[in-house]
């Protein structure tokens, strides 16, 4: 599951996380129906159009044993909303079982490949952003801490307010520009109080506004999905 | 449908980019909400919290499911303790029951411990229409009253001002210059109270919660005002929302032990006051009368709807000092008596979508609110569904709904998606290799004035994939 936006926008992240996967052993596959799961509608209350949007997705992962997103907002929107969203419609069944199958990419590889180690190095000094909907919605905190742990010469600084959202919020972002803005600059100031020349996260949606908001200060932390950080310090 | 009109929204964005201006403002919230964070999780993390939780939501749903037969209970007893209960349908009877009341009693000083249904129905502006004289008695509220300012946190009313803003807006009331030191200014507050407590001819409190069973108003307070208000004067009138209810003393116990934890990071509060009709012949304080007000104002069209469990809220303020969007925004950003998260939906179901459009919108959905709700309302979901409605009321702007229809439009036919990638993500690379670039109109001006656009790679996930050398025969 590679998301509307990193399909269009972060395409290297997509590819990242399947390497990595592959590199564990899984047999990766994109099925090309999928597009966009809906939550953009879904969340500005366009209920109607959010489930329009979503019929196409389930059709696409009707076959799928795993559903890997590499954004825990998606797969919040799955796991979390899909069934209500479907329930008492015909995809109802359909949709709790893709919602049983669905997992955040640190959480897949954590909690179903249980993995505890990786062959992966890199130098730096890196901190953490924890996505609201991948802590709140799914509950996924430590798995990614636990993975970066595993990072040779990764040094990991936590982050001040790690669980004060960035103020993206999807449309929220560009509905209510000034206070999103004032949100993002609290988080910029935290990341660079941190001292960290990278910055890791689970969800491009909130890397994008972080990072824009990094680069419109001149700021040159560089910003990273796990998968990215993974696949590219892979020795193996 | 009044919507977000253009001049609601301009009202909306004023507001906010006058908080967002004010320094002290921006300081202060933060600070107030870091101090709460750092006393409450802690104790938030244990596992009795999440079971004292539950134990309110449960307690709290079966109080509403049955809320016509715990009022009736709760006047019942009160009435038997020889206290008067007065159900008002809107703001205005409840208006018109206490000023009657205080015309009747030709009371000339009012005292007021802090209450927000007070606030709801404008109580106060109608009192001094007649000529009383309102005074208000929590510090916090005391100093809004000099300010002339509305809460701005329903639990911490005025945690917006600094030390030195409340040492002017004391010295001017006092005639004379007094120390920034917050002691020093309690003590003016407290000997400028008093007199009023003895003179005050009506006593006015709001309600934390009603005990069916005895008939008994709680209050929970720490300043000791609450106490005086309610002994003191002659006069004693309760204003409290109708869903204030609990059955018993003992399904008070899981609230009492939260809601001081959850709204000021204590663990027991300083006073819970008990009031039980008024003064009986055998006791020597108290009120010779005792005057309840119930108040629906919109409330009962909420109970047995989607959005019923907003009532079993305990004002405790957790989601304000979780709030990200309140900590930049503030409270009066939000123009509506309830501010932050539980004023975002509670509001607009109590006055109407069409009076708070803007408020649903200004949330991020980051779920914080939910995730300390003291009484388990799922506040983010709500402010959510709060949308759904502003789209089925065509209240939302139609810009969106024409964007997302054309949206998934192409969502809906991956081949067309495809295409239309291959279209514009070229384009969209030349754009942002520019760096920082600014469009005039749109979603993009909005995110382009704050932030730099993502260095686009110019082609799909999907194209990219679809060349992918392969690694493995399969």
């Amino acid at each position: 599951m590679v998301t509307c936006l990193g399909d269009a926008l972060f395409p290297r992240v997509g590819l990242a996380a399947a390497r990595v996967l592959g590199n564990l052993g899984v047999a990766v596959d994109f099925p090309p129906g999928q597009t966009c799961c809906g939550q953009p509608a879904f969340n500005a209350g366009h209920r109607d159009v959010a489930r329009r949007v979503a019929r196409p997705f389930l059709r696409a992962f009707a076959d799928s044993e795993y559903v890997v997103s590499i954004s825990g907002s998606c797969a919040a929107m799955v796991r979390e909303e899909y069934p209500r969203l479907f329930a008492g419609h015909a995809e109802e069944a359909t949709a709790v079982r893709l919602a049983s199958r669905t997992f955040e990419f640190s959480e897949f590889l954590v909690d179903v490949l249980g993995v505890t180690d990786l062959p992966v190095s890199r130098r730096a000094r890196a901190t953490f952003h924890h996505s609201c909907h991948t802590r709140r919605l799914l509950g996924v905190v430590e798995q990614p801490v636990r993975l970066l742990g595993m990072v040779e010469g990764l040094e990991y600084v936590p982050l001040t307010g790690a669980d004060r959202c960035c103020g993206f919020g999807g449309t929220f972002a560009v509905t209510m520009p000034e206070i999103s803005t004032a949100m993002v600059d609290e988080k910029v100031d935290h990341i660079v109080e941190t001292g960290a020349d990278l910055l890791i996260g689970l969800d491009m949606s909130c890397l994008m506004n972080i990072e824009g908001r990094l680069r419109r200060r001149g700021r040159a932390v560089e910003v990273r999905h796990l998968a990215e950080v993974l696949a590219a310090g892979w020795s193996a | 449908m009044v919507g977000l009109s253009a001049a609601s929204r301009q009202a909306f964005d004023a507001r906010v980019r006058d908080a967002l201006a004010d320094e002290v403002l921006q300081k202060v919230v933060a600070e107030g909400q870091d101090y709460m964070q750092a006393l409450v999780e802690p104790v938030r993390a244990e596992a009795q919290w999440a079971a004292a939780v539950d134990e309110i939501a449960r307690i709290r749903a079966h109080t509403l499911a049955h809320l016509d037969r715990y009022v009736d209970e709760f006047a019942t007893n009160v009435e038997a303790r020889g206290g008067k209960v007065f159900f008002a349908a809107d703001a205005a009877e409840a208006r018109r029951y206490v000023v009657d009341l205080a015309q009747q009693q030709r009371a000339k000083l009012i005292v007021k411990s802090k209450s927000m249904v007070t606030e709801e129905i404008e109580l106060n502006p109608a009192l001094e229409s007649i000529g009383a004289k309102v005074v208000e008695t929590d510090l916090g509220e005391f100093i809004l009253q000099l300010a002339h300012e509305k809460p701005f946190h329903i639990v911490a009313p005025a945690i917006h001002k600094s030390l030195e803003q409340i040492r002017e807006l004391f010295s001017t009331a006092a005639g004379r210059e007094l120390k920034a030191d917050a002691q020093a200014l309690t003590e003016y507050a407290r000997g400028a109270l008093r007199e009023q407590f003895f003179a005050a001819d009506m006593g006015i409190s709001g309600c934390n919660f009603g005990v069916a069973a005895s008939g008994t108003v709680v209050l929970v307070t720490n300043e000791g005002n609450g106490r005086m208000t309610t002994t003191l004067p002659r006069t004693h009138v309760v204003v409290m929302g109708v869903e204030r209810l609990v059955p018993t003393f003992a399904d008070l116990a899981p609230i009492l032990k939260i809601l001081p934890w959850a709204g000021a990071g204590e663990r027991i509060t300083a006073y819970v006051t008990a009031i039980t009709g008024p003064r009986r012949d055998d006791e020597a304080d108290g009120p010779g009368e005792l005057h309840v007000v119930i108040v629906d104002n919109g409330r009962s069209r909420i109970l047995g709807g989607k959005y019923e469990k907003i009532l079993t809220c305990i004002r405790c303020g957790a989601c304000l000092d979780v709030c990200p969007v309140y900590r930049k925004i503030g409270g009066h950003s939000y123009d509506s008596v309830y501010p932050g998260p539980i004023g975002a939906v509670l509001s607009p179901l109590l006055d109407g979508l069409a009076c708070h459009a803007e408020l649903p919108f200004a949330s991020s959905l980051c779920g914080a609110c939910t995730e300390v709700c003291s009484a388990g309302i799922p506040l983010a979901d709500y402010i959510r569904q709060l949308r759904e409605d502003s789209v089925s009321n065509g209240s939302a702007p139609t810009a969106w709904r024409l964007g997302f229809q054309a949206f998934a439009a192409a969502a809906v036919r991956p081949r067309f998606w495809a295409a239309a990638e291959a279209v514009a993500l070229p384009f969209l690379r030349l754009l942002s290799e520019r760096g920082a670039f600014f469009i005039g109109r749109g979603p993009l001006a909005a995110w382009t004035r704050g932030r730099d656009f993502p260095r686009a790679e110019g082609t799909s996930f999907r194209a990219q994939w679809r060349r992918r050398p392969k690694r493995r025969a399969s």
